[in-house]
């Protein structure tokens, strides 16, 4: 019966190359003749998928309520692949001369698809992903973020543990840009010895190894970046590991969407982010509000990331009157002329947000874990990359 | 670095192997028997995952979920072999690879429209929640060992149903003359779907076990896919004995590298760039181990010779 164990082990290798290219996606056309046109490359499967969703769903609600019946959003998939994003990219470029990109949530795919693209002259507004490669010396007159720069929440969170008198932090992240950029910013502001530090691999979904570490370490906080699915895995199995040290992260690892999936172990924990559902300002009790009858559930910082770009794109579309003259646009993005969800919030001068940071804490409301403001970390913070950016 | 971390490295390694092990099994067992190369395998890890986790939201009961997703997975397995698979054993392996990447994607599909975008989740039993002391200091979660003992028990009913019954008689000579049995008046079709429909079995309660850990996600099969594949190569393909000991040592490699390999690069390079080279080097562990071991047993270490 052997037809050839080597024909098995190169049909093997075939397989699992055509299984590391696993997407499902189709494009979802809301509008015809626009005369502007969007292309929104996100991620909806996988263990990222809550935050694609919630960025676009964010993004969405925002056209909506402004009535844009001539704004275009094409919507695809990337799986959080870095060549499948590349792949969408080219094509919404090429064939359906998007004006506009936006939507990627993971920095190893901002990296593959930013530079390129605003090089062929369209204009990238990030709704998440902020690298510090495109902040400092590879920023670009056409590349924005409207969320923040990679580092941002990690630096308050240094700056909170090392002002609450801790001496002896644990930190992780997973192995790619975000994750890098998320311990450096941590480390620019806490500036004591480490228990330890390591670095996960991107989308690991099982972290015995890690915790077997940092009980090892003896730490006297943990902190945490692990973005989706993997924040999820970490805290439960970080619950059943008999190790009781209070744990800290950025909003990312506390964010609505990961509560109801990580339940009482969260309540009590301290993060940082740049938006809260508490808020007290017009706008954000308007989208909350919104969001909340138009989907059914509470909305997360990634929504509110992708409700702000989208009304940054429209102010600035109005604006200009269009998109036709670029100069125009580019400055009327420039201002930032639209009521975020933050409240105030300008542009430094490397197109990243230079905004309050805030602590919050995971609190019960009713039957529901959600997030409450109970200080700021860092007041009109902007980046470390300000000063390397020449454009 | 004291005892009880190196045991307790040691039992992730152990946990992650025989967690390998229920999905190899399953590969190695219709590889041998059939000569079909199955990529939809994590699919059915997937099923197994998703229903155990629905059942067990709508009971409220992990073990009712567990016990469903095992068959929930056994039927659609049974389901795919007799639809599908049965259509594959005289292609070559190359069609079959074709089919049944097509079947992960109608699964993954299938299990979008049903249970939705968004992760499902799955509390562990509140039996098995926390850990338990280890010798030498220092807490194992009780959920883990759980998983290791019914990995074991897996591994020993599956080694006496190969070696001492009836069926498993039928499976050994299926595995070395497909022919010969049909003709000795075995109803070769029936036993097809039966180990077809075991292997899916298998790796629908890998499914389940795994999914209180994690997230329940559509697309989470394929990573453990392919370690599996790895497993069976480096254990032999066809070969059940293989592929326990191959999945512990995958297991443990894995496991010890992520662990040891950024501490070793952190004597001669800075904390930051050795966790980082350490993490990327420690991701290729396995395939290295794998190459390792074809380099010298080029048909595996416990190779099935017809």
């Amino acid at each position: 019966m052997r037809n050839g164990y080597k024909g098995a082990v190169l049909a093997l290798a075939a397989g699992t190359a055509l299984g590391l290219g696993v997407a499902l996606g189709a494009a979802q056309n809301t509008a015809q003749a626009a005369n502007l046109k969007i292309g929104m490359i996100t991620t909806l499967s996988g263990g990222g998928s809550s935050l694609g969703i919630d960025v676009r769903d964010g993004f969405q609600l925002a056209l909506n309520e402004a009535g844009a019946g001539d704004v275009e959003l094409l919507v695809e998939d990337d799986a959080r692949k870095p060549d499948i994003a590349k792949q969408i990219a080219t094509k919404f470029i090429q064939r359906d001369k998007v004006d506009i990109l936006t939507g990627i949530i993971w920095s190893n795919l901002a990296m593959a698809v930013v530079p390129a693209a605003v090089k062929d002259g369209v204009f990238y507004i990030s709704p998440n992903a902020g690298p510090s490669a495109l902040a400092g010396k590879g920023c670009n007159p056409n590349y924005f973020n409207v969320a923040w720069q990679n580092d941002n929440l990690h630096e308050a969170m240094g700056g909170y543990v090392q002002d609450n008198g801790y001496k002896k932090p644990f930190i992780l992240a997973p192995n790619y840009p975000a994750g890098k950029d998320a311990l450096t910013g941590f480390k620019r502001y806490y500036t004591g010895a480490l228990a330890g530090e390591i670095y996960t691999k991107l989308g690991q979904s099982d972290y015995a190894a890690e915790i077997a570490q940092i009980r090892e370490a003896d730490p006297d906080s943990i902190f945490f970046f692990l973005p989706g699915g993997m924040g999820i895995a970490f805290m439960k199995q970080y619950a059943q590991s008999g190790l009781d040290v209070p744990v800290f992260g950025p909003a990312f690892s506390f964010d609505q969407g990961i509560l109801g999936a990580v339940g009482e172990a969260a309540l009590g924990v301290k993060n940082t982010s740049q938006w809260s559902k508490d808020l007290d300002n017009a706008a954000n009790k308007a989208f909350v509000a919104a969001f909340q009858k138009e989907y059914g559930r509470l909305p997360s910082l990634y929504a509110s990331q992708g409700y702000d770009a989208a009304n940054l794109i429209l102010a600035a579309w109005k604006k200009a009157g269009g998109i036709g003259d670029k100069d125009a646009f580019r400055k009327a993005l420039e201002e930032a002329d639209f009521a975020s969800v933050r409240g105030a919030f300008k542009f430094a001068s490397n197109h990243h947000p230079i905004q309050d940071i805030y602590v919050r804490e995971v609190v019960k409301e009713g039957d529901v874990l959600t997030n409450k403001i109970v200080g700021v970390g860092l007041k009109q913070h902007a980046n470390a990359y300000v000063g390397d950016c020449k454009m | 670095m004291s005892a009880a971390f190196f045991i307790e490295q040691l039992l992730n390694g152990v946990q992650l192997g025989v967690m390998l092990f229920l999905m190899a099994a399953g590969l190695t067992l219709v590889f041998g028997v059939m000569g079909l190369i199955n990529l939809a395998h994590g699919s059915l890890f997937m099923v197994g995952a998703f229903f155990c986790s629905w059942i067990a939201g709508q009971t409220g009961s992990f073990w009712l979920g567990l016990g469903g997703g095992f068959l929930a997975a056994a039927a659609a397995g049974a389901l795919v072999e007799v639809l599908v698979i049965r259509r594959l054993y005289d292609r070559d392996h190359l069609d079959q690879v074709l089919a049944t990447f097509a079947l992960i994607l109608i699964f993954s599909e299938l299990a979008r429209w049903v249970f939705g975008d968004r992760p499902l989740y799955l509390d562990i039993p509140p039996v098995l929640s926390g850990a338990v002391p280890l010798p030498g200091g220092g807490g194992y979660p009780a959920y883990r060992l759980a998983i290791i003992g019914v990995g074991l028990v897996t591994a020993v009913g599956l080694y006496l149903l190969i070696a001492r019954t009836r069926l498993g008689m039928q499976i050994r000579a299926g595995e070395s003359d497909r022919e010969m049995i049909g003709a000795l008046g075995v109803d070769i079709r029936t036993l097809y779907t039966a180990v077809f429909a075991l292997g899916a079995a298998l790796a629908g309660l890998a499914g389940g076990m795994v999914g209180a850990l994690q997230s329940v996600q559509v697309g989470m099969g394929e990573p453990v896919l392919i370690l599996a594949f790895v497993v069976i190569i480096i254990g032999g393909i066809g070969s059940v004995k293989g592929a326990l000991v191959s999945a512990v040592l995958v297991g443990v490699t894995d496991t010890l590298g992520r662990v040891f390999l950024p501490q070793l690069f952190g004597l001669i390079l800075p904390p930051s760039e050795a966790t980082s080279v350490g993490a990327s080097l420690s991701a290729m562990s396995i395939y290295l181990l794998m190459a390792g071991v074809l380099a010298f047993k080029p048909k595996g270490l416990f190779p099935v010779d017809a």
